[in-house]
This record gives structure tokens, C-alpha cells and sequence, in this order.
């Protein structure tokens, strides 16, 4: 049986986690003050996931940066590659929060989109 | 020009002060914004971790703003962008200009502070060197990359392990860049230990704790910074320097509330924070000038701010409408001992208080498995068990008015922090 000790991410409390994972690769989590902190820890020792949040480029707005993130996690490793990929991505104003960006990101099945609503510039 | 309450500031204070003020049934009222777009800081926020309090899910900073935004399209508040203050006259007059209209001036009924906070900069951090490029506050240059679509550099040096910090530590290295350490004086973080896994750990950027920049080198563009061990009185250790090349220094050093305008109204600080000193109702020494969010006292969480502005909001309508009672002179001081360093409010005035009424405080250190304890008079009301306290964490505590009622000869709450016997 292997222990880890982790830290929650998934708000601002930043409960201490004690995950034992059994031979079975069964995960049992302690230490959460929610049933987030205990689907998190499990995650985290078996296949762990972020949110990435980035910009890509937009034309017509009042400023050429727009925020995006990932709908959901997406593979820790696969972090970079999502980086890579939505460097050349511009897109035109108006945009909306949720609109999609980019529809498989890395190959997850994870959609790219907007956080910003952008409306397009008069000047 | 005149309203009913003016509001300083479009951020996620104003906004949410907007709404509540417009919901308890004020119709004349004006945000005033210096940036192009409502939101204030939450713009550069792109990062998730924004509204799980108030919105139960996790949110991005623009995504959390735009929540507030559109509530105040919908309820019709007027908000003038690219409007900068320039003066609050303690009989509420606010100055203002922007380019349309030029200087003019709002008679307001009540205003409401909602400013915000600024960086601590170079110049307040006292490290010699000359003053190449390449040196910005965390902030700036979460600005630049979020915002403007530009990288400030290359290989970067943090001091400071506030939130800014670490968050901008990971957008750098998203970015390409190559992040080699974040010093930090303190022998803790003060940022959350969220940010640490997934923003340090994540990415094996290295934190020193203990650390500081002791010098920049470089005349037209940063080349290098030393860094050195400090003691327990927060002085470099002679011997301990370390020189490490980069082309970028992010200072991610500290808040301040944004406080000029304030002090031109006559609002009177508490040094502590460097914000008003404020009542029950948030509202500042002036009567009718309110105040919420990062101008009031730093927080960590947008959140609280929302809470805090939304009490702000009502109080100030209340004001307007005649139905908040001129505060006594004889309040009840809350006092800030052993281990808290500030409450907000600093006083209560118990005839205008709500049924509940919340004290947020800070720590002045970390403590473990130690309680908060809330005295009226000598008499300990309340002991909240704590396994860890920490400055970089906003702590709070309900009181509630029955309690004070209950106390004859009230004169003094106070909260402290006590270790187990």
C-alpha cells in the first residue's frame, strides 16, 4: 500500500489529503471537508486533470486578448500540448462567454471557450 | 449632475454594491469607471477558482465579472467608463472627467468606495540597483499578458509568493517562459496553498522561503538578480547571495487600498490596513460615505468582496432613504488583540445593527490548532477551534445582536487569538 499526501485545489480552503492506495489500486481519501476534496484526491492519484485557462488572439475587440479555458480538466499532461495548439487561434469580436473556440483540444474531446464577452469595437 | 449615490469604482466592489443598492430600491444611482470596460481586476483574473461561495462552481475572474455586469445592464444602473475621479468633497460632491464631458462634478446623496487597491512597488521595497527594464509588478504584467496579448520577458525571477505571484508564475511558463524562482521573505507563503500545488508544484518552479532580492544588475534591461537567505529579523545573511541571470523581475510584494480620494474626503484610515476605519453599516468617519471590497481592507477571496459590497449597497440605500439613524457617538469598539491585527468594522453602533453581523479579520502569524475567541466586556462568548490560522487566509466571525443586547454596559468586543493550555 503506497500513501501520498496531497493538497486539495479545488477551492480555497486547501484541505491536507492523505490518500492510501491499496495493491487493488483502490483510493481511499482522508483529511477532505467535502466530497469534492475526496472525487479530487482520487483523481489526482489516478489520473489527474486541470483546468487551463490561457488567451487567444481576437480581432475587432477593444483589446486583442481574449480568455479561454478548457470546458473541463483535461490530462496534466496534455497541458502543453493544449497551449501549443491554441497559439495561432484568432478569432473575431463579437464573442460570447461559452462560445467554442476550439472544439477538441489535444485530442481529449474537451472543447476550448470563451470566458469574455467581447463586443465588436466601433472605432 | 446629481444622484443619489455615486459609486467609485466599476470593479467587482461597485458592481455588486450597484446591484444591491438598486435592489433595495434606489433608482438614482452612477458607477464611475476608469477602464474601458466594467470588471475591474477580474479581467486579468483569466485563471478558474472565482464564485464557488457565491455562485457554487468555479468560475474564471471575466466569467465571475461578467455575472455582476449583466445584472447591472439588466437592472439599468447608469455607469460612465473612462471616467476618472478626481476629488470627493466631504459634502459628496464628486469631481469627476473623461473625455466627453470634460471636469464636472456629481452632487451625490451617498458615494460609495469601491477603488480597490494598487501593488506595492520598487520604489516601497528598497532594493538598490539602477532601474533597467524588464521590472513589473506581478499585476502589470498579468495585465500585459492577459490583457494586452504581450510577454514581458523570458527568464523571470518572482519576489513575493502572494497569489499574483504564483498565479503569474504558472501563466509565464504556460507563456514560454522560463519562471526560476519565486523568493519570498517571509518564512511562509502568503499566498493560498491551492495556488502553491497548482501553480509551483505543477510546473517545479522552486519557492524559497526566507529569501529576498538583495540587488539588480543590468542597465537597460535586467540581467541578473541576487538573492539571498534572511534572518529571523527578515536581513540578508552576508555569504548566503546567490546571482541568478533572467531578463524579467515580477514584484508580487503586496496591496494596498487606494485611499487618496478617501483621505480627501476626510475619511479616516486605520493604519493597520490602510483603509477607512468603518461601522456596522461599512460606512467611513464621513456619514453617507461607504465603502466595500479592496479599498476597505485587502482580501483574498472576490467572494467576500461581493458579501462585503452587497452590505455596502443596502447600507447606502438605507442612507439615501432616510432609514439608516445618524450613528450614535457612544459605539462599541471592536477591538483587534493577541494575534488579530485589524477587524472590519472596527466599531459597532448595536441599535443599527442587523440580527447578524460579520467581523472579518486577519492574523498577525500562523497558528496551529489555536481558537478564535470573541469576548463582550471580560466575558468570552464564542471559541471557534482552528487547526491552522495564517495571514495570507481572511479569517471571519458572526456575532450575533441578541448577544450584545443581552450584555449590560457593552463597551467592548473583542476578538483574539488563543493557543490550547
Amino acid at each position: 500500500m503506497e500513501e501520498r499526501d496531497l493538497v486539495c485545489i479545488c477551492c480555497p480552503l486547501g484541505c491536507s489529503l492523505k490518500a492510501k492506495i491499496e495493491e487493488n489500486g483502490e483510493v481511499h481519501i482522508s483529511g477532505n471537508t467535502c466530497k469534492r476534496g475526496e472525487d479530487y484526491g482520487k483523481k489526482e492519484t489516478t489520473a489527474p486533470t486541470r483546468i487551463v485557462t490561457t488567451t487567444v488572439r481576437i480581432k475587432g475587440g477593444v483589446l486583442p486578448a481574449l480568455s479561454v479555458k478548457t470546458q473541463d480538466g483535461i490530462p496534466k499532461n496534455k497541458v502543453f500540448e493544449c497551449i501549443q495548439a491554441l497559439q495561432d487561434v484568432e478569432v473575431e469580436a463579437p464573442v460570447h462567454i461559452g462560445d467554442i473556440i476550439f472544439a477538441d483540444i489535444a485530442g481529449t474531446g474537451i472543447p476550448v471557450i470563451a470566458t469574455k464577452e467581447v463586443e465588436k469595437c466601433m472605432e | 449632475m446629481t444622484a443619489d449615490i455615486v459609486i467609485i469604482g466599476g470593479g467587482p466592489a461597485g458592481l455588486a454594491a450597484a446591484v444591491s443598492a438598486k435592489e433595495a430600491g434606489v433608482d438614482h444611482i452612477l458607477i464611475l469607471e476608469r477602464d474601458k470596460e466594467l470588471g475591474g481586476i477580474l479581467n486579468q483574473c483569466i485563471h478558474n477558482g472565482f464564485g464557488l461561495h457565491t455562485f457554487h462552481e468555479e468560475l474564471t475572474g471575466p466569467e465571475y465579472a461578467a455575472r455582476f455586469i449583466s445584472k447591472v445592464k439588466e437592472l439599468q444602473i447608469p455607469y460612465m467608463l473612462e471616467t476618472i475621479v478626481i476629488s470627493i468633497g466631504n459634502d459628496k460632491t464628486v469631481t469627476a472627467m473623461n473625455k466627453e464631458k470634460g471636469l464636472f462634478t456629481i452632487k451625490a446623496k451617498a458615494v460609495i468606495l469601491a477603488m480597490g487597491c494598487r501593488e506595492r512597488a520598487r520604489g516601497a521595497l528598497n532594493i538598490p540597483g539602477y532601474r533597467p527594464a524588464g521590472i513589473y509588478s506581478a499585476g502589470t504584467a498579468q495585465r500585459y499578458v492577459n490583457m494586452e496579448g504581450r510577454m514581458p520577458g523570458k527568464e523571470v525571477v518572482i519576489l513575493g509568493s502572494g497569489d499574483i505571484g504564483l498565479i503569474m508564475a504558472r501563466r509565464m511558463t504556460l507563456e514560454g517562459a522560463k519562471v526560476k524562482l519565486v523568493a519570498e521573505i517571509m518564512p511562509y507563503s502568503g499566498g493560498l496553498k491551492r495556488n502553491i500545488v497548482q501553480c509551483l508544484e505543477d510546473y517545479d518552479i522552486p519557492l524559497k522561503l526566507n529569501h529576498t532580492v538583495t540587488g539588480i544588475k543590468g542597465k537597460e534591461r535586467v540581467e541578473s538578480v541576487t538573492v539571498a537567505k534572511v534572518d529571523e529579523n527578515r536581513k540578508p545573511i552576508p555569504g548566503t547571495e546567490e546571482e541568478i541571470t533572467c531578463d524579467t523581475l515580477l514584484l508580487s510584494c503586496g496591496l494596498i487600498p487606494e485611499n487618496e480620494l478617501s483621505k480627501e474626503a476626510g475619511v479616516l484610515l486605520n493604519p493597520v490596513t490602510s483603509g477607512p476605519f468603518v461601522n456596522e453599516s461599512l460606512e467611513t468617519s464621513e456619514a453617507g460615505i461607504f465603502a466595500c471590497g479592496n479599498v476597505l481592507h485587502v482580501h483574498d477571496l472576490v467572494d467576500y468582496v461581493s458579501g462585503e459590497a452587497q452590505t455596502a449597497g443596502e447600507k447606502a440605500a438605507a442612507y439615501v432613504k432616510g432609514l439608516l439613524p445618524a450613528s450614535k457617538e457612544e459605539t462599541t469598539a471592536v477591538s483587534a488583540e493577541s494575534g488579530v491585527r485589524y477587524t472590519v468594522p472596527s466599531k459597532l453602533d448595536i441599535t443599527r445593527m442587523d440580527e447578524e453581523q460579520m467581523i472579518r479579520f486577519r492574523v498577525d502569524n500562523i497558528y496551529r490548532n489555536a481558537y478564535i475567541a470573541v469576548y463582550l466586556n471580560e466575558k468570552c462568548i464564542k471559541k471557534i477551534k482552528r487547526p491552522m490560522l495564517a495571514p495570507g487566509e481572511m479569517e471571519q466571525v458572526k456575532l450575533r445582536k441578541a448577544d450584545m443586547e443581552q450584555c449590560d454596559g457593552l463597551v467592548k468586543i473583542t476578538i483574539k487569538i488563543e493557543q490550547e493550555v
